[in-house]
C-alpha cells in the first residue's frame, strides 16, 4: 500500500488507542516502579580517600573498589601527585563495606599513611535542577500557546502543546517501563525532544493554515480531506527530516560512548515520537477541535 | 574555513563531563554563631553557589552538598581556577545600615537591609538620562518595608547624617547615598558611582547578596573528565558520522539544491562552533543534545525549502518563478517554527538553572546561525545558481519530468 493513499484521519482512532495505551501503561509504570533514578537524583555516599606519598590511578582504585565487592557510578583521582580518590557509589554505604574498600587500600599503600572522609551525599540541587526544568517547560508551554495563537489559532496553539507534552511523557513512559537509569543528561534530552517536536508540528500546522484558506469547507468530511492533502503534502518533509534527525541520534547512540548510550536513547525514542505525534495526532486533534466549531456555525445558521 | 576549523575545534571549551576541570571541597560552618548547621542551610548555601556561578557565566558547575557541612563544587576547565576560586570564595556579608538610635553621629550601627531582602539578580547598571551618569538599580522584596525605611530616613531632613543609608561589605563601608525620597514601589537607584565598572561592581555585589554561611576550602584537586577521555573522541567521531551521512542524503534526494545545502551545512556548523569560541563557552553533554536539535533544524530548513520548490516545479511553474515562490511560502513556515523554538528556550533560559541554562543558551545560539546560514545564505545561492542559468532542468531539483502537471 502506498503511504500516499494513506487516509490519516480515518485512522486517528487506531494512534490515539496506541498512544493512549503508551501512556497509561507510562503511568502505571510510573506509579508502581517509579523512574529508575541514577547517581544524580539519590543520596549515595561519597568517599574521599587520601593515599599521602602514593599515587595511584584510576584503574587501580576502580580495582581495589571491585575486589572489595562493590562499584562506584564515578572515580576521580586527583590532588597534588594523584594522591586522593574520590569514589561516588549510588547506595548509601554500609560500614562493613567502607571498611572492606578502605582496609584494600591499606593493603596496596601500606596502613599508616591512608585517610579517608566518608560523606553521605545530598541530591536535593539536583532534584531542584529537574523541578525547575518541569516548571520551565509549564512556563514554555505558556509561552509557545501564546504566540501560536496569535501567529495561528489557539486550537492550534493547544494542541501542539499536547502533542509536545505528550512526546515527553512517551520518553518518561519507555524509561519507567523498561526502568533505564535516569540522570542529569536525561532532562536536557527530554529538554530536546520538546523543541523538535513543536518544531515538526508547527509546520504540518503551517500547511493546515495554508490550506484553510485554499479549501472551501463546508462539513467534516471537507475538513479531513484538507487535513489529509496537507499532511500528503507535508509528508515527503516530515519523513525526511525525521530520518535525517533520527540518524544522528542513532550515530550517537551506536557509535557514542558508553556513558551517552541512554541519553542518546532517550533522544531517539523522542524524535520518532515526535515524528509520529505531528503526523498521527497533532492534526487529528486539531481536527476535532475544529469541526466542532463547524457544528456551531451549522446550528446557527438553523436558528436565525 | 578549513584552515579555522582545527583550531576552533580544539579550542572550543569542553564542560567537565567531556574534559574534566577542578574540585574544591568546602567545608561550612554558619556565620551567625547562634545557628546549627543543618541540610537546609547547607542546601541554602550551595543554591548560593550555584546562583553565583551562573551570574558570572562560569559554565555549568557542579554543586554537591554532602554530609553534614560538605559542599563539593566541581567547575570544568583549569586555566583560569584562581580566578574561579576567588568567585567563589565566600563573599563579605553585605548589609545597608542607617545611624538610627546611634550614639556617634557619623556611624552606623542599625542594619536595616541585608543580602537576602534584595530580589536575586535584579541590580543592574543604568545610565541617568540627562548627565549619563552610571546608577546602580535596585529591587528589593518586601516592597512595604523598603517604603517605611525610606520613609524614616527621608523624614530626617535630606542630606543630614540621619538620611545616609550606609552599604558595607562585612564591616568595610563601600558607598554612603542619601535617600533623596519615599521609594514605595521597592525600586530605588544608588548614584554616585564614579565610572560604569564601580557601578557594576556594585551592583555584583548586591546580587551575589549574603551567603548564610562561611566557607573555606578544605582542598582543591584537578578531576578526570566524569565521560572519560575516550567518551570524547567516540562522541565527536559518533557526530561526524552522523553529519557525512546526513549530506550524502541530501545530496543524493535533492541533486543540485543538496549541493547548496552540504555548504550551507557545514558553514553552520563551523560557524556554531566560532560562536561557541567567542563567547567563550562551554560545551558540556545538554549543549551536544542541543547541537543535535540544532543540525536537525538547520536540515530541516533546507528541506522545507527544496520540497516548497519542487511542488513548484511539478505544478509546472518555471524553474525561477518556483524558486521564488517556494522560497517566500516556506520562509514564513520556518521562521514560525523557528521563532517557536526560541521562545521555549528563552523561557528555560530564564529559569533553569546550571545545564539547563547551557542547553537552552546553545539552542538558541543555533537557531539563530540556523536562519543566518541555512535560510538567508541558502536563498542567496539559489538565486546565483539561477542566475547563473546552467541548470534549468527539473530532474537536477529532483522532480521527474513525468510528475510536472501542464499549467
Amino acid at each position: 500500500m502506498n503511504f500516499r493513499d494513506f487516509d490519516f484521519v480515518k485512522n486517528r482512532k487506531r494512534f490515539f488507542s496506541l498512544s493512549i495505551t503508551i501512556t497509561v501503561l507510562g503511568l502505571l509504570a510510573l506509579l508502581i516502579f517509579n523512574l529508575n533514578y541514577g547517581v544524580d537524583f539519590k543520596s549515595g555516599t561519597t568517599l574521599d580517600v587520601l593515599l599521602g606519598e602514593h599515587s595511584t590511578t584510576k584503574e587501580k582504585a576502580e580495582q581495589i573498589i571491585q575486589e572489595a565487592g562493590l562499584e562506584a557510578s564515578t572515580i576521580t583521582v586527583g590532588g597534588d601527585s594523584n594522591n586522593r580518590v574520590n569514589a561516588r557509589f549510588e547506595e548509601v554505604l554500609k560500614e562493613d563495606e567502607r571498611i572492606q574498600i578502605i582496609s584494600g587500600f591499606e593493603k596496596e599503600y601500606g596502613q599508616e599513611e591512608i585517610s579517608y572522609e566518608e560523606n553521605t551525599v545530598d541530591a536535593e540541587i539536583a532534584k531542584e535542577l529537574g523541578l525547575k526544568a518541569i516548571y520551565a517547560v509549564a512556563i514554555a508551554s505558556i509561552g509557545i500557546i501564546i504566540y501560536v495563537s496569535i501567529r495561528f489559532e489557539w486550537r492550534f496553539a493547544l494542541t501542539a502543546v499536547v502533542a509536545l507534552l505528550h512526546d515527553a511523557f512517551i520518553v518518561i513512559s519507555i524509561f519507567s517501563i523498561f526502568q533505564l537509569e535516569v540522570n542529569l543528561p536525561f532532562v536536557a534530552a527530554i529538554l530536546t525532544i520538546i523543541g523538535y517536536s513543536i518544531n515538526d508540528t508547527i509546520v504540518i500546522f503551517d500547511r493546515i493554515r495554508e490550506n484553510l484558506q485554499k479549501f472551501k469547507i463546508k462539513d467534516f468530511d471537507d475538513l479531513s480531506s484538507m487535513v489529509n492533502t496537507s499532511i500528503r503534502q507535508t509528508l515527503t518533509r516530515s519523513i525526511n527530516t525525521a530520518l535525517t534527525v533520527v540518524f544522528a541520534a542513532f550515530c550517537l547512540f551506536i557509535f557514542g560512548s558508553e556513558s551517552i548510550k541512554l541519553f542518546s536513547l532517550a533522544i531517539l525514542i523522542g524524535l520518532i515520537s515526535g515524528a509520529y505525534s505531528s503526523i498521527f495526532i497533532a492534526s487529528q486533534l486539531w481536527l476535532i477541535l475544529k469541526s466542532k466549531s463547524l457544528k456551531k456555525k451549522k446550528t446557527e445558521v438553523l436558528n436565525s | 574555513m578549513v584552515w579555522t576549523s582545527p583550531g576552533i575545534i580544539n579550542n572550543v571549551k569542553l564542560g567537565l563531563d567531556l574534559k574534566g576541570g577542578f574540585e574544591i571541597l568546602y567545608t561550612a560552618e554558619p556565620v551567625d554563631e547562634s545557628q546549627v548547621m543543618d541540610k537546609e542551610l547547607l542546601r541554602e548555601a550551595a543554591r548560593s553557589l550555584q546562583f553565583r556561578a551562573d551570574a558570572r557565566g562560569i559554565s555549568e558547575p557542579e554543586i554537591y552538598p554532602e554530609g553534614e557541612d560538605r559542599i563539593r563544587v566541581r567547575i570544568a576547565g583549569v586555566e583560569n581556577q584562581e580566578e574561579v576560586r576567588q568567585i567563589m570564595k565566600k563573599p563579605a556579608e553585605l548589609t545597608f545600615r542607617s545611624n538610627d538610635g546611634c550614639e556617634d553621629p557619623n556611624e552606623f550601627c542599625k542594619i536595616e537591609l541585608n543580602g537576602s531582602d534584595f530580589v536575586e539578580g535584579a541590580a543592574t547598571v543604568v545610565f541617568e538620562q540627562t548627565t549619563n551618569e552610571p546608577l546602580v538599580s535596585i529591587k528589593v522584596k518586601d516592597k512595604g518595608k523598603f517604603k517605611d525605611l525610606t520613609k524614616k530616613l527621608y523624614d530626617k531632613g535630606y542630606r543630614t547624617p540621619g538620611n545616609i543609608l550606609a552599604i558595607y561589605l562585612d564591616e568595610e563601608l563601600i558607598s554612603t547615598p542619601y535617600v533623596q525620597g519615599v521609594f514605595s514601589d521597592g525600586n530605588a537607584t544608588i548614584s554616585g558611582q564614579e565610572t560604569f565598572e564601580e557601578a557594576e561592581e556594585l551592583a555584583g555585589i548586591i546580587n551575589l547578596g549574603a551567603l548564610p554561611v562561611k566557607l573555606t576550602e578544605k582542598y582543591t584537586q584537578s578531576v578526570g573528565a566524569s565521560l572519560g577521555e575516550l567518551s570524547l573522541q567516540q562522541t565527536i567521531t559518533a557526530g561526524i558520522i552522523g553529519f557525512i551521512i546526513i549530506l550524502i542524503f541530501m545530496l543524493g534526494f535533492y541533486r543540485i539544491p543538496g549541493i547548496i545545502a552540504c555548504i550551507t551545512l557545514t558553514v553552520y556548523t563551523w560557524m556554531l562552533l566560532l560562536v561557541f569560541y567567542w563567547m567563550n563557552a562551554t560545551l558540556t553533554l545538554p549543549g551536544i543534545a542541543a547541537f543535535v536539535l540544532g543540525i536537525g533544524m538547520a536540515v530541516d530548513a533546507n528541506i522545507i525549502t527544496y520540497e516548497r520548490i519542487r511542488e513548484e516545479i511539478r505544478s509546472g511553474k518555471s524553474i525561477l518563478s518556483s524558486l521564488r515562490a517556494g522560497s517566500r511560502s516556506s520562509l514564513r513556515t520556518i521562521m514560525d517554527a523557528n521563532i517557536t523554538t526560541i521562545l521555549a528556550g528563552l523561557v528555560l533560559y530564564y529559569i533553569g538553572t546550571g545545564s539547563i541554562q547551557g542547553f537552552a543558551l546553545t539552542l538558541i545560539l543555533s537557531i539563530l546561525v540556523s536562519i543566518i546560514t541555512n535560510v538567508f545564505f541558502s536563498r542567496l545561492l539559489l538565486h546565483l545558481l539561477i542566475r547563473a542559468n546552467i541548470v534549468k532542468k527539473p530532474v537536477y531539483y529532483g522532480v521527474k519530468e513525468a510528475d510536472i502537471s501542464e499549467l
